[in-house]
């Protein structure tokens, strides 16, 4: 039970995907300007992360290892969750509309985001059990989750401020994101100490 | 087209990170040291290389509607085989650049690519714009790395540097110093550039400032891509 305490801890501060692993940039940076919509992302990835790997881990243990086929691990991961996120898509659509109103347009925009190809690649490396990869992907996703909220804060509070005509847009935003991703350097070994 | 200016045009002028800022995530993990920014580049380079090849050579035969999942399985064929030569050949660097590798297939600047200049231009206009791209990526890489390996740990691909090797500023290694020298590296390039490329030209895919700019401009085509990086 520690040993999971410590994954789900340490994928949400330490580790964190975005501000320490680099993953997931590309909608951090893009999403993150209004708290809904940095919210609604958030959850689909989430989502995405926990399915893709509650599917990914079974087959690389139970098809690819046994069959030496662990090559084929990029190819069939990416496939399989492109794949999963078309059929949630579909089935969200269907049965629950309401919940693919809110994550609907978020979710081909993660088909293949880094974060969640990332997740599923890790926690084989790391040789994660499922139990274990599952609660490694949920941290992650709340990882990217209070790393999109907090960084969405961040910007609302940066709108209006008077900023050099060449930073303005992206440069001042990523040299928010440096002083954001400073903080979480705080964080490194205090979890360890917490169980030690 | 002009080869020269084909080939030329991803270094400066539609730089595919610091202009386009496309491939950020591989941009600042890998840039912590040269030796493996230059890995990086490599490896993103080949691949680029033989995908817009391929897909430039299908682009007949590939059925419209399902072109990027056929777009991701060439790359990830690419990645895959990459990855395996530089396990082979060059272990030290698969080590460093660990997860960053395999993760070349979720690259948007590929992807992005693909769509935008081998499905539409002979395979040869296609392969020199490929190694362009892949240059220019490999030298803003090298650029970003070069300054944080210098201010971070006071060496230049491994070599020692009097002085600085003692005043080494660490954090510029480390994630903070990441975000930090990239932005300041675009600051320089929007103050410098002298044309702006228009954003519409090259899509939004995998824009990070699709939401800034507010410009629903782009076709669906680019937003397919954009879905995608």
């Amino acid at each position: 039970m520690t040993k999971l305490i410590i994954i789900l801890l340490s994928a949400v501060f330490i580790n964190n995907y975005v501000l320490s692993r680099f993953l997931g940039i590309c909608p951090f940076l893009g999403v993150s300007k209004k708290l809904d919509s940095a919210t609604g992302m958030s959850l689909a990835v989430i989502f995405v992360m926990l399915m893709a790997t509650a599917v990914t881990w079974p087959i690389q243990m139970f098809l690819l290892n046994p069959n030496d086929l662990g090559y084929l691990q990029t190819i069939v991961f990416i496939l399989v969750i492109a794949a999963l996120v078309q059929l949630v898509e579909i089935v969200l659509k269907r049965y629950i509309p309401s919940l693919h109103k809110s994550l609907g347009v978020y979710l081909p925009l993660i088909t293949t985001n880094c974060a969640v190809l990332g997740v599923t690649i890790l926690n084989i490396d790391e040789g994660y059990t499922f139990i274990e990869a599952m609660v490694n992907s949920l941290g992650s996703g709340l990882g990217f989750f209070l790393a999109m909220v907090m960084f969405s804060g961040v910007r609302s509070t940066m709108e209006g401020s008077d900023i050099p005509k060449s930073f303005q847009g992206l440069p001042i935003t990523l040299i928010a994101a440096a002083i954001t991703s400073l903080s979480f350097l705080g964080f490194g070994g205090v979890i360890e100490n917490l169980f030690a | 087209m002009n080869t020269w200016k084909n080939l030329t045009k991803g270094f400066i002028k539609e730089n595919p990170v610091l202009v386009l800022v496309l491939g950020t995530c591989p941009t600042l993990a890998t840039s912590t040291s040269v030796i493996n920014a230059l890995g990086m580049g490599a490896a993103a380079t080949i691949v680029l290389l033989c995908s817009n090849i391929v897909i430039s050579a299908l682009r007949n035969v590939i059925p419209d509607k399902v072109r990027i999942p056929c777009y991701i399985v060439l790359i990830a064929g690419f990645v895959t085989a990459v990855q395996m030569l530089v396990k082979a050949f060059a272990p030290a660097l698969d080590e460093s650049l660990g997860i960053y590798l395999p993760l070349i297939v979720v690259n948007c600047i590929i992807l992005g690519r693909a769509e935008m200049f081998a499905n539409k231009n002979k395979v040869f206009d296609s392969a020199i714009d490929g190694l362009g791209m892949g240059l220019g990526f490999t030298f803003a890489l090298f650029l970003m790395a070069t300054i944080r390996e210098i201010v971070g740990s006071g060496t230049f691909c491994g070599l020692e540097i009097p002085v600085l090797i003692d005043n080494h500023i660490s954090i510029m290694t480390m994630a903070p110093g990441g975000f930090f020298v990239f932005g300041l590296l675009i600051a320089f390039m929007n103050k410098f550039a002298k044309e702006k490329p228009k954003k519409k030209d090259f899509g939004c895919e995998g824009c990070p400032q699709a939401e800034a700019c507010g410009k629903t401009g782009c076709s669906e085509k680019t937003q397919e891509v954009a879905a995608n990086d």
